[in-house]
């Protein structure tokens, strides 16, 4: 054997490795998972061009005004089909050809329908001979960096490490405990303190896998753009892992079950995935949850990468985010160290 | 007692408790408890669950902190001592289960690098036989297999000291005869062994000494023959009557009165007599019970073992439970 085989972090390191990829589905989670999500996201949210919205008309001259902007899509139909279409999301809008001139259906709270009203309207008007007051000319952009995969590719590589960290240290810690394996190993010499990190270690190494694989896919499939430094956001990456990784072990220092021990993660996680902007802006949520919002080690890591990814922040405006990050390894790895179970 | 890194004398005790005492809630697991063990022997902690045993061999093991007492092994106290002292003891829990999805190899890799010197991974899986199955995983092994793979882990560190904690309850009795012989091969390369068991031919097949426990104490102490032979008798005789009502009608005063009968006792309608001298008792004990015009539907004679000392002593089984 050699210096480095005989040396206990190295074999407990190992160990790690092993265990993890002879688990068949936790490869799957941790790196399978991530990518068909964002697939799935990313053909849902896929680029476009602009909609067009669909509309019905009761009257064929109304049909042909419609149809005339590009915008729109017309066809024709009596009123209670096209009250029927509406209702079933067929159509946006039926325009109602009335006595007096013309009558919208459509529903306020939608915004394609109110979409559907203005362009509608306008090209009805327009038909009837109205002129522009004013010349307007638009200038379109097309820009990665500003669609929805664009913002969900940071939501969802947070998300994963937050994850693939709290799972992998919280169950194989308390299955562990729960098998007397860590009695045993605490009865032998091996240094308590090597034990946990060579978590530490296993889970920065498959860090890499785990984010080059994703944000490699996101890029070559949909183009997600890095105006950030890539080493910046390696940094925030491993800083996210160990923050979560401390979370991990402070879930697991206890728990004498796997039962308990997954309660205690989804307890965990679940506000994270709900409050912290994986899927939509965190700024969403009212202005006296802010302050709890942000604090979240999730909101705080996805924050961060957003910064780095979609506007080229560099470390030291994203100094804040770090803070929160830092404070949740630091405090939760704390505590642990000192209520640890070994046995 | 040796003061805490003086040198310790080839000869001192590997294992000396003093005043031993631990109780869990109101249960009182160890009640004062005094031992002593030299070098090179095999010590059986012998009892019935719950006397007691795991919980003082893990005192012993540094992994429970006792309520009063002292323990020291190889001539140091656990208290600042715990590095040197995991350095040359081995171990073996009840219920450890090792990652199934690592080989034999692997895990004995991972605790023969805990320790500074120790057994090669390959001279360890030879002693526990495992050579076949090194490259196998753990999930695959037989309960014996991964009894000896604890075995293993327990030895890949050369201890000088060795517990081993009912190293078979639960394997069937091929298995456990292959962990005996196991054991008699440490035993006969000189290692000191502190093991715990409830079976009582185990502890007589494999110990120099044995401790009975009962209730956190150690009710008898000694050698297997010098505890079977403090029974009094070295055979016991087991018989029962056939026919009356209320009882059988036997009046014990009448057994105990023959020579050479040392104790008597009724257990579930078998009558238990420990007996010096087979060949002189049993024509008399028959010669009584024909004269009270009794009649035997069942007799049978065994020599003691230490389960009869267990009895004698409490009066129960060591396996009623």
């Amino acid at each position: 054997m050699s210096k480095l085989e005989q040396a206990s972090l190295y074999q407990l390191t190992m160990v790690r490795f092993r265990l993890f990829w002879r688990e068949p589905e936790a490869i799957f989670w941790i790196f399978g998972f991530p990518i068909l999500m964002a697939v799935g996201l990313g053909m849902a949210f896929r680029n476009r061009p602009p909609d067009v919205l669909p509309v019905g008309a009761t009257a064929v001259q109304l049909t042909q005004a419609l149809a005339a902007d590009k915008g729109l899509t017309a066809s024709t139909m009596n009123v209670a089909d096209g009250t029927q279409a509406l209702a079933t999301g067929r159509i946006l809008l039926l325009a109602i050809q009335e006595p007096a001139g013309v009558a919208y259906k459509y529903d306020e709270t939608n915004p394609d329908a109110r979409i559907a009203r203005m362009v509608a309207d306008r090209a009805i008007q327009t038909a009837a001979g109205r002129r522009e007051a004013v010349h307007a000319e638009n200038q379109l952009v097309h820009e990665t960096g500003s669609r929805y995969i664009d913002f969900v590719v940071p939501g969802l590589l947070g998300m994963n490490l937050m994850g693939s960290a709290i799972w992998g240290m919280g169950f194989s810690i308390v299955d562990s405990r729960q098998k007397k394996l860590l009695k045993r190993l605490v009865a032998s010499p091996m240094p308590r303190w090597q034990y946990l990190a060579s978590y530490l270690l296993s889970r920065l190494a498959m860090l890499v896998i785990e984010v080059v694989g994703f944000l490699g896919f996101a890029r070559l499939i949909f183009g997600v753009p890095f105006r950030g430094s890539i080493w910046q956001l390696g940094f925030l990456c491993v800083l996210t892992s160990l923050a979560f990784s401390a979370l991990g072990l402070l879930v697991a220092s206890r728990a004498r079950t796997m039962e308990a021990a997954s309660g205690l993660m989804n307890l965990v996680m679940l506000p994270m995935w709900v409050l912290s902007g994986v899927f939509f802006s965190a700024t969403r949520f009212p202005a006296v949850m802010q302050p709890v919002v942000r604090a979240l080690p999730l909101t705080a890591a996805i924050d961060a990468m957003r910064g780095n990814m979609l506007q080229g922040m560099n470390l030291g405006q994203l100094a804040p985010q770090m803070g929160i990050l830092l404070a949740w390894l630091v405090v939760p790895f704390a505590i642990s160290l000192r209520i640890f179970r070994w046995r | 007692m040796l003061a805490n890194g003086s040198p310790v004398p080839a000869n001192g005790p590997s294992l000396l408790l003093r005043g031993l005492r631990k109780a869990f809630a109101d249960v009182v697991a160890v009640d004062g408890l005094d031992l002593e063990v030299t070098r090179g022997e095999c010590f059986g902690l012998l009892g019935p669950n719950g006397a007691g045993k795991t919980t003082t061999i893990e005192i012993c093991e540094g992994l429970t902190a006792p309520d009063a007492g002292t323990v020291e092994l190889l001539g140091l106290n656990w208290a600042g001592n715990e590095k040197e002292l995991r350095q040359r003891i081995g171990v073996q829990l009840q219920e450890t289960q090792f990652p199934d999805k690592l080989t034999v190899d692997e895990t004995l890799r991972l605790f023969r690098s805990f320790f500074h010197r120790g057994l090669a991974v390959e001279e360890s899986i030879r002693t526990a036989q495992l050579e076949e199955k090194r490259y196998a995983r753990v999930g695959t092994l037989s309960g014996g297999q991964k009894q000896r793979l604890a075995m293993a882990c327990a030895l890949v560190g050369d201890p000088e000291l060795l517990f081993l904690d009912e190293p078979t309850t639960g394997l069937d009795p091929q298995a456990r005869r292959h962990l005996w012989d196991l054991v008699d091969g440490l035993k006969h390369a000189g290692r000191t062994i502190i093991l715990t068991t409830h079976y009582m031919d185990e502890a007589e097949r494999l110990c120099d000494r044995v401790a009975i426990m009962d209730h956190g104490r150690i009710i008898a102490l000694g050698t297997p023959q010098q505890l079977i032979a403090s029974i009094g008798g070295e055979h016991i005789v087991e018989f029962a009557i056939t026919g009356h009502e209320n009882g059988d009608g036997l009046d014990p005063a009448l057994v105990t009165a023959i020579p050479g009968v040392q104790s008597h006792r009724v257990d579930a309608g078998v009558h238990q007599l420990s007996v010096r001298e087979l060949h002189t008792a049993v024509p008399r004990i028959f010669a009584a019970l024909t004269g009270q015009g009794l009649h035997l539907s069942e007799f049978r004679t065994h020599s003691a073992t230490l389960e009869d000392v267990f009895v004698d002593l409490t009066g129960r089984n060591l396996r009623d439970e």
